[in-house]
């Protein structure tokens, strides 16, 4: 058991010269130890049950993880080659209590955007009220003045949503960043948690880990909510780009378990100020679009004239209330990351509320004193595109060359608008297998939320995503990273109240009612004469019998006569 | 054709669709032991025990392990796996020179490579295996046989095993405390939840889901598809033209389950589900027997216990 964690402090040592503190070890409150043994409460079981492996096994369980994903189709393409999308064998784990506090925040953030957007696309008030610039918003790449007064009919803008979090050097959870237009990797989520009962199964032994299968149920509860009023049984459909986008197995396995048609653009048309699908029964009207396409190609008569992705029309078609967009048309500015730094503000105008989880600090450049600062502090600090995501042109001050800073510093000055600026922050880091054993390495968290228009259900979990390579803080899965099955322990605080009806308690229970009720005993099996099992037909005969009376009986045969009658038989 | 090699068809049918339905019973519902942590796994693995028909022990607490044990890996248990797998390539060795060589290598195949354990982590593993054998062994009687008799028998046994094993399934349901993912993994179980998700467009409320697993038309693993094909066996079997009423007592039987299936409404069927499923397995056994009468030989026939030395 000291195999698999051996050396696993080694690197947090050399890691400090980075320059903020360590990082928070989510399973060991003191990691810098060679061999760490004693774990964080929340990773006792796990730790013991890993504690029970060799290296070699763990890595044989992750190589069977990987080929299971190979087998399913769940890859990326990496350098126009397939490979399994990369999950490692330790699951992050996080206390119930603990998670309350995350779900309420994402709640809050999420219930914040709503407003916001609705606000930007409207009244503007907050503009008025002077707590978020007007030139801020109508300089953002992704405010669309098309979208103005597109509404659904239950309000909801941000069907789903994707905030990201990372806890700091405290273990204090923060939002990195907001997204609000078509976040993906739920998916991962749902096939990491099978592919991980599926081959670690005695890791969940004795841990009650929120399931999170029910995500497309809400999903689709989400957007048959949002159909346009006077719809009984609205057409939903999944919008993909196509097969050649990467998240594409996404599309296919939430259009798979929702039972909706997933389509292209090609396979839309819009007539009449609706939009319809081509089926073999001809034209059928579509309610709702959970589109995965990007705001520019939804529509070639708003947007980009030259988009095959989209169906001309169709923003028409969402004007006059015929058709839902979901996410909205142009919630894009609501994650941008200029907007981020106001977010705080926000919470405190619309919801009167204190934000829960706070931001990262961030400098906005605009301000001139801060571009200062910033300009003077470029190698300690990390810079952002505002309307970049996935780690896209992110620039890492300390682990930046000099020529880099110096096109950096003449970018910032340039476009002050385009850009932020945040200190270092050391992500929290979890064990993780690379090729030199159990290491640590930085991990973020996206949790998923759904907003149905009543409520916003937040997916017990999400995506965490982890740098692989040593001291990485960039953490993206189209850069080198992996992922981790997220787990949620405990009861649910309402547990017995809801779930008693809608559970699998539920179907145990009533089975094993079932075995005092006199009609569900077992029905024994029938065999071929000739290959029944020996020595059991006068039971047979008076199970059959007393099935008619009150007793339940099941199939016996003694084990030790049939095994001999079996072996006479076959020798 | 020989009663003899008749009876064996109907059994390789018979056989193989159990294992087939037993593996996928057993996939999901291990499965769901491990990732739904408010199962009380001895419950579980009483309930599943007796879903399939063995024996259930009074004392002692079950786990996954038992259970997997006893219905995939014990040969000598008569509702395992590995039994039916055994049974199908004896049948199979019974009817050599009817059987498609092609099915014999693939029966006999599967009953050398039934592995005698397998660990936790690889059972989802072996029952895709177990699944696989059992496509492959349909597919090659679906893509090469003749239509004739042999064809018949088989698919007749196929017919009649597939309502047992989904009549078993829906047995321990009963609609009051209807819940979603109890329904998704009954769907599961038969590999019918993303076509039924599909046809219904929505999530799986009780009513629905019985009603595609029960009654479906185009469902083949829907009890009224399985039992329309095992009558419609039945009448190329033996075609008739008398002007009325049906003869054979096997078609009689299903013959009646299903119109009772079918006309009645569904919530009746679902008030009372158990007794109902009941009377599907009571009445695939006695079509069982009938056809058994009918066909096969009757009386004690010598077998075969190895060379006397």
């Amino acid at each position: 058991m000291v195999d698999l964690f051996t050396g696993y402090g080694a690197t947090t040592k050399s890691r400090k010269r980075t320059g903020s503190g360590s990082a928070w070890d989510e399973m060991f409150p003191d990691p810098s130890s060679l061999t760490p043994t004693e774990t964080r409460a929340a990773y006792k079981d796990v730790y013991g049950a890993l504690a029970k492996m060799t290296q070699e096994e763990l890595r044989g369980r992750t190589a069977a993880l990987a080929s299971s994903y190979l087998a399913q189709g769940v890859t990326f393409d990496f350098a126009g080659e397939e490979r399994p999308f990369p999950l490692d064998a330790v699951p992050r784990v996080i206390e119930q209590p603990e998670w309350v506090t995350v779900e309420a925040g994402i709640k809050q953030r999420v219930l914040a955007l709503e407003a916001f957007l609705a606000d930007i696309y409207g009244p503007q008030a907050a503009v008025h009220d002077g707590v978020i610039p007007a030139s801020l918003i109508s300089s953002s790449n992704h405010f669309h003045r098309q979208a103005a007064g597109i509404v659904s009919a239950n309000n909801v803008r941000i069907q789903v949503s994707g905030i990201d979090l990372i806890r700091d050097e405290k273990g204090a959870w923060r939002v990195l960043e907001d997204n609000v237009r078509v976040p993906s990797g739920v998916s991962y989520v749902i096939s990491n948690r099978r592919v991980m009962a599926q081959t670690l199964p005695e890791l969940f032994v004795s841990m009650r880990v929120r399931p999170v299968g029910d995500y497309p149920n809400k999903l689709l509860q989400a957007l048959r909510a949002s159909a346009p009023a006077g719809v009984d049984d609205p057409n939903v459909v999944v919008l993909t780009p196509g097969v050649f986008n990467s998240a594409y197995f996404e599309h296919t396995l939430l259009a798979r378990l929702m039972g909706v048609e997933l389509v292209e653009g090609r396979d839309l048309f819009c007539s009449g100020g609706r939009v319809w699908m081509r089926t073999t029964a001809g034209p059928t009207r579509v309610d709702v679009i959970y589109r995965r396409v990007d705001d520019e190609f939804l529509d070639p008569l708003q947007f980009r004239a030259d988009s095959q992705l989209g169906s001309p029309g169709m923003l028409m078609a969402a004007r006059l209330g015929n058709v839902t967009i979901a996410n909205a048309v142009g919630n894009g500015v609501a994650d941008d990351k200029l907007v981020y730094t106001y977010l705080p503000d926000l919470i405190r105008y619309y919801l009167a509320e204190d934000p829960i989880i706070p931001n990262v600090d961030t400098w906005r450049l605009e301000d001139p004193l801060a571009l200062e600062e910033v300009l003077d502090r470029l190698d300690e600090l990390v810079v952002k595109p505002v309307d970049g995501s996935g780690g896209k042109g992110l620039v890492v001050g300390p682990a930046a060359s000099k020529a880099e800073l110096a096109t950096l510093r003449k970018q910032l000055l340039r476009d002050p608008r385009g850009w932020i600026a945040q200190p270092v922050v050391q992500l929290s880091t979890i064990p993780t297998l690379v090729e030199d054993g159990m290491r640590p390495r930085h991990a973020d968290l996206r949790p998923f939320a759904v907003n149905d228009g009543t409520d916003v259900w937040v997916l017990p979990g999400g995506l965490t995503r982890v740098a692989l390579p040593e001291g990485e803080l960039v953490v993206n899965s189209s850069q080198g990273g992996g992922s981790k099955d997220t787990w949620v322990i405990g009861l649910e605080p309402d547990f017995y109240h809801e779930s008693s009806a809608r559970n699998i308690q539920g179907l145990v229970a009533d089975q094993a009612a079932n075995t005092q009720a006199p009609v569900a005993g077992a029905h024994s099996i029938d065999h071929s004469p000739q290959d029944k099992p020996l020595g059991n037909s006068d039971q047979q005969e008076q199970q059959q019998q007393q099935q008619q009376g009150k007793q339940p009986v099941s199939v016996g045969v003694p084990a030790a006569s049939k095994s001999s009658a079996q072996e006479d038989r076959e020798c | 054709m020989l009663s003899r090699i008749a009876e064996s068809l109907f059994w390789i049918g018979r056989y193989i669709e159990r294992s087939d339905g037993t593996a996928r019973i057993l996939d999901v519902h291990l499965q769901l032991l491990l990732e739904d942590p408010w199962i009380e796994e001895n419950l579980a693995c009483r309930s599943l025990l007796q879903l399939m028909g063995s024996p259930v022990p009074e004392e002692g607490e079950l786990t996954r392990k038992d259970v997997l044990a006893t219905l995939a890996m014990d040969r000598t248990h008569p509702a395992s796996i590995a039994y039916s797998i055994t049974s199908a390539r004896e049948n199979a060795r019974r009817a050599r020179e009817i059987v498609p060589t092609e099915l014999w290598e693939c029966l006999n195949t599967t009953s050398a490579r039934m592995p005698r354990k397998v660990a936790s982590e690889k059972t989802h593993d072996y029952f895709a295996w177990v699944r696989e054998r059992a496509a492959l062994a349909v597919g090659i009687v679906e893509a090469g046989a003749s239509r004739d008799d042999a064809w018949h028998f088989f698919t007749l046994g196929r017919s009649l095993e597939q309502a047992d094993m989904t009549a078993r399934l829906l047995a321990t349901r009963s609609l009051t405390e209807a819940s979603g993912p109890s329904w998704t993994t009954i769907l599961r179980s038969c590999g019918a939840y993303e076509s039924y998700l599909r046809t219904y467009r929505g999530v799986p409320s009780a009513r629905n889901a019985a009603e595609y697993l029960l009654m479906d038309r185009l469902f083949p693993r829907s009890i009224v598809f399985s039992v329309s094909r095992a009558e419609q066996c039945l009448r190329d079997l033996e075609p008739r033209t008398d002007r009325a009423g049906v003869t054979g007592q096997a078609q009689r039987v299903l013959g009646q389950i299903r119109s009772q299936l079918e006309y009645r409404p569904i919530m009746d069927i679902l008030n009372d589900l158990p007794l109902q499923m009941m009377r599907v397995q009571d009445a695939t056994s006695t079509a069982s027997e009938a056809i058994g009468n009918r066909y096969f030989p009757k009386g004690n026939v010598p077998t075969w216990t190895g060379e006397a030395s």
